[in-house]
């Protein structure tokens, strides 16, 4: 474990990364995540964060070693999408029971999963996940998974980043050093080009990486790698000959994209699909990139037109929704860098944003927010349950676009939500996909059940009529108060 | 592992494939979610909390009070006894809960931690701040057992916790309705606790349910932000379960929650493995009769025959059927019975763990402890798969219709809603079935006709070609 430690150490020192570069050493050394309130926390574990990050590699085999928990009550539970394999999606797992714990099986169990694994579904590499149970009864998963590798003649590669360590973040990023240590570089590709490049930090959620890829592919440019969203291992593997690299999710892979550069030159920028502009800046900045690194400088001049037109398409279609959406106001429940560029975004078409969540965002995402909103008191950390409740249910938003999590808090105010998190059903990247989530958003806050669910019923609109039969004749369905009437009180609040 | 008998097949392989358990601890937390005023708390690290809340939002598509002790790596090193307290201190404060269920997950267990003594401890020394609340604890590693033993478990913690001792006088004043305690399973829905409610009230009866899932996971929509369950069991009616004139306890896995029960007051027990199918719930019905010495009422009877009516339009549609159903033992038993009561085969039966004795009285030819991916080996040629919705892959793959049951159903709305006891259910799931069967009935092919064709197969393998309901 006290390598684990030095690597978590390690990780939360990330020179690359903005926020942490404002610490002073002993802050730096505590690490980015907050230590958690028993009784009063929510979010992942950082085994969570690294099969989240590792799991959408299509071809692979992700064996979870542990009892049943950790993948039995979590697998098939995302969103992401695979133009080929579908390996990704069945779960493996030794699910090991009291006996192995307490006989200490564990070891000798993950070496024979992994050969059953291997004799029946021939993957080109097999994961093996740590978690909190096997980590604490000392499994060495990096042995075991060694010691498989060189007797089955395929790579099976240690996943260290047991829940007990940290938060999803923490996980993300154990991920990324585990590809790192074990996958990217171990393939020579024989077609590497000058305009190959990484994509890192996209997780191909709803397959809406595929509303991206043909704008590339337009330019002439090849996505050497996706990692995660739609990746093959070979394509990992050989990850470290593309020229430049864009990362999507700033928090998760910021490592991994870091090392990169400083390893095998790949230059990176921090970017965003989601959002006309962002998008477009996105194209500009792999253009400019590749370039740099020894690409025709005509691809700047095809890049540009390529934005030209397909911003002046996408501008077009959602100009059609400016008069429904203008002045509509939403409220933005969300992390990372998916505030900035969204809100950006929206604001684009006349859309009021009412407050966003700045709390997985870092220093700079929050300068962008403020210098877009013109007004910090939008911008919250985080917000309880109750007050999130009590604010969407004064109307003080026509609509909340958050994760899964936070769903039930806006139904039940009776207020349209859209998911815009990993279990979503729609994809929102790139021209088409900003135009998908403004039509989301039309169709969520112009659905008729809203004037269905906030009426209350007839007999509760009227003074007591007491004792007075339901009326026969019209033979409708108006049925006409037998109680007195009792109004919901919106300051009813429980504590929370 | 325990070997049954050689029916029941124990698991022999090392890496489980598509698992077809959650998680014990998960099941203890359900429980505790059918009582008013609850919080759930998972003893262990926040991961734990976190999949198991997503995967409860995903099946009841509601928010779920589901808290964690939040473990962290000095915690996993030197015990966990303070993240415990500073918890139930943060809940109680927080959220004001009548109920804080602990579960303990497979990283406390693992650690041998002495939960029970350290809530007893932490009840002594914080019994002020903590005045209002019961705090009971389920020992739920998840290295054992699944749903049903962590949801027994729980309604035994309740009643040890919770429930006043001793025998009670149980003869009810005058114009005072009889009270009985029913101990549903966890696999009775939403729609099938209301449905018997309303069965043992229209005999004159007051029914107290524990644990109550129809009040709390109906899926209303409140008036209020309530941070703790709302609707459900309420802790008062625990407290005097022992002024019931009778306990009736539904599912084998409640077996030993009725035992408990017993012991501390005396309340006899019934025990009824199964609520679906005419027989049982004659059964049931006749019981109603007796504690009440009401005649059964006509609305009954009208179920009753509509339940008649029903088997003989159905049964054309079972009649010769292979089905294979992975689902955990108590609903398994009441599937399997349901079906071969229908004149259907059970072809694959699979199952999450060993320890029920129910086991032994599933009519197949022999029970697989296992996974998923043994249901997709058994069921290949079968008519029909029924599992929770993880079984979509293996429907997908072999071409079979699926029929989702149990926990998770997380790809279609409503299945809290859905009736499967006594005769008004019984006759729904024979719906369900025919239905399934008639929207992928296969139309005739000479080639699947052809006499000599079908001559070179054994007639065991195969699944009923001249059947084309």
């Amino acid at each position: 474990m006290s390598s684990l430690n030095a690597k978590i150490q390690h990780v939360f020192n990330e020179p690359a990364c903005e926020k942490n570069q404002g610490k002073d050493v002993k802050a730096r050394k505590k690490g980015c995540s907050k230590p958690l309130t028993p009784g009063a926390a929510a979010g992942g574990c950082a085994f969570d964060g690294a099969k989240i990050v590792l799991q959408p590699i299509t071809d692979v085999a992700h064996l979870i070693h542990a009892p049943l928990a950790c993948e039995g009550n979590s697998w098939d539970n995302r969103g992401t999408a695979s133009s080929g394999p579908t390996l990704w999606r069945t779960s493996f797992t030794t699910d090991l029971t009291e006996l192995d714990v307490v006989m200490g099986q564990g070891e000798r169990k993950l070496f024979k999963a992994i050969r059953e694994i291997k004799e029946a579904y021939a993957p080109p590499a097999i994961f093996v996940y740590s978690t909190c149970v096997t980590a604490l009864i000392g499994d060495d998963i990096e042995a075991v998974c060694k010691r498989a590798t060189e007797k089955f003649g395929l790579p099976v590669v240690p996943i260290n980043a047991p829940g007990f360590v940290g938060s999803k973040n923490l996980g993300n990023k154990l991920a990324g050093e585990a590809l790192l240590d074990h996958v990217i570089g171990t393939v020579e590709p024989d077609d590497a080009g000058p305009y190959d490049i990484n994509i890192l930090g996209e997780f191909n959620l709803s397959g809406e990486f595929w509303l991206v890829k043909p704008l590339l592919d337009r330019l002439g440019i090849r996505v050497r790698a996706c990692i995660p969203g739609d990746a093959r291992y070979l394509d990992i593997a050989s990850a470290h000959r593309a020229r430049a690299a864009m990362m999507v999710c700033s928090t998760a892979l910021i490592n991994l994209a870091r090392k990169m550069e400083e390893r095998w030159n790949i230059p990176f920028f921090e970017g965003s699909f989601y959002g006309i502009t962002d998008t477009s800046e996105a194209l500009r900045q792999i253009a400019g990139l590749l370039v740099k690194k020894g690409a025709d400088p005509e691809l700047l001049e095809r890049t540009e037109a390529l934005i030209a037109e397909e911003e002046a398409i996408a501008w077009k279609k959602l100009a059609a929704y400016r008069p429904r959406l203008q002045g509509k106001r939403v409220l933005l429940n969300t992390g990372g860098v998916k505030s900035w560029s969204l809100v950006h975004a929206l604001m684009e078409i006349g859309i009021e944003i009412v407050g966003t969540s700045v709390k997985k965002s870092t220093v700079e995402d929050k300068e962008r927010v403020k210098q877009i909103l013109k007004d910090e008191n939008h911008m919250f950390e985080q917000m309880a349950p109750r007050e999130l409740y009590a604010m969407l249910s004064e109307h003080k938003a026509a609509i909340m676009l958050s994760g899964g999590r936070t769903q039930f808090i806006a139904l039940k105010a009776k207020i349209p939500w859209l998911d815009i998190n990993q279990e979503r059903q729609h994809p929102y990247a790139g021209y088409d996909g900003m135009v998908e989530l403004v039509r989301q958003i039309d169709l969520a806050i112009h659905n008729p059940i809203w004037r269905q669910v906030r009426e209350p019923a007839p007999w509760d609109c009227y003074p007591a009529v007491k004792d007075e039969l339901p009326s026969t004749k019209s033979g409708t369905a108006t049925v006409h108060a037998f109680k007195k009437f009792a109004g919901t009180t919106a300051d009813d609040f429980g504590e929370c | 592992m325990r070997k049954a008998d050689g029916r029941v097949l124990s698991q022999t392989k090392s890496a489980a494939v598509n698992p077809l358990k959650s998680s014990q601890p998960l099941g203890a937390a359900f429980a505790f979610l059918g009582v008013d005023g609850a919080m759930p708390l998972f003893h262990g690290s926040q991961g734990c909390t976190s999949f198991a809340l997503v995967l409860f939002v995903r099946h009841f598509k509601e928010t779920i009070p589901l808290q964690t002790t939040a473990m962290d790596e000095v915690a996993t090193i030197l015990g966990g006894a303070d993240h415990l307290e500073e918890a139930i201190l943060n809940l109680k404060t927080r959220t004001k809960p009548k109920l804080i269920g602990v579960c303990t997950t497979a990283l406390v267990e693992t650690r041998g931690e002495d939960c029970a003594s350290d809530i007893a401890t932490i009840k002594l020394k914080r019994a002020e701040e903590l005045a209002g609340t019961e705090v009971v604890l389920a020992n739920t590693p998840d290295f054992d057992g699944a749903i049903e033993e962590g949801w027994a478990k729980a309604v035994t913690s309740m009643i040890e916790g919770i429930t006043r001792p001793g025998a009670r006088a149980r003869k009810p004043k005058k114009k005072e309705k009889k009270k009985i305690a029913i101990l549903p399973g966890w696999n009775l829905t939403v729609a099938d606790i209301e449905h018997l409610r309303e069965m043992v009230e229209a005999f004159g009866l007051e029914p107290v349910i524990l644990p109550d899932v129809s009040g709390s996971l109906d899926g209303t929509v409140p008036d209020r932000w309530v941070p703790t369950t709302y609707g459900g069991t309420h802790v008062e009616d625990i407290r005097g379960l022992g002024t019931a004139v009778q306990c009736i306890a539904v599912g084998e896995h409640m077996r030993r929650p009725a035992e408990v029960l017993h012991r501390l007051t005396g309340v006899p027990y019934v025990l009824f493995q199964s609520l679906t199918g005419l027989k049982s719930v004659d059964r049931f019905v006749s019981l109603l009769t007796v504690i009440s010495g009401a005649a059964v009422p006509a609305k009954v009877r009208r179920r009753r025959a509509q339940l008649q009516d029903a088997l003989l339009d159905g049964h054309f549609h079972f009649g010769g059927k292979k089905i294979a159903i992975a689902a955990e033992p108590d609903q398994l038993y009441q599937l399997a019975t349901f079906f071969t009561g229908m004149g259907s085969e059970i072809a694959a039966a699979v199952t999450t763990t060993d320890a029920s004795k129910i086991l032994e009285k599933v009519p197949a030819e022999s029970v697989q402890i296992g996974d998923l991916g043994d249901l997709e080996r058994l069921a290949a040629g079968a008519d029909l798969l029924v599992t929770h919705s993880h079984g979509r892959q293996a429907a997908e793959r072999l071409g079979i219709p699926l029929m989702r049951v149990g926990f998770p159903v997380f790809d279609r709305l409503g299945s809290q809603h859905k009736l499967t006891i006594l005769y008004q259910g019984t006759r729904d799931l024979i719906f369900e079935v025919a239905n399934i069967f008639q929207a992928n009935q296969h139309a005739p092919t000479p080639e699947a006709l052809d006499p000599f064709r079908n001559r070179e197969m054994p007639d065991e393998l195969r699944s009923s070609p001249l059947a084309r309901h």
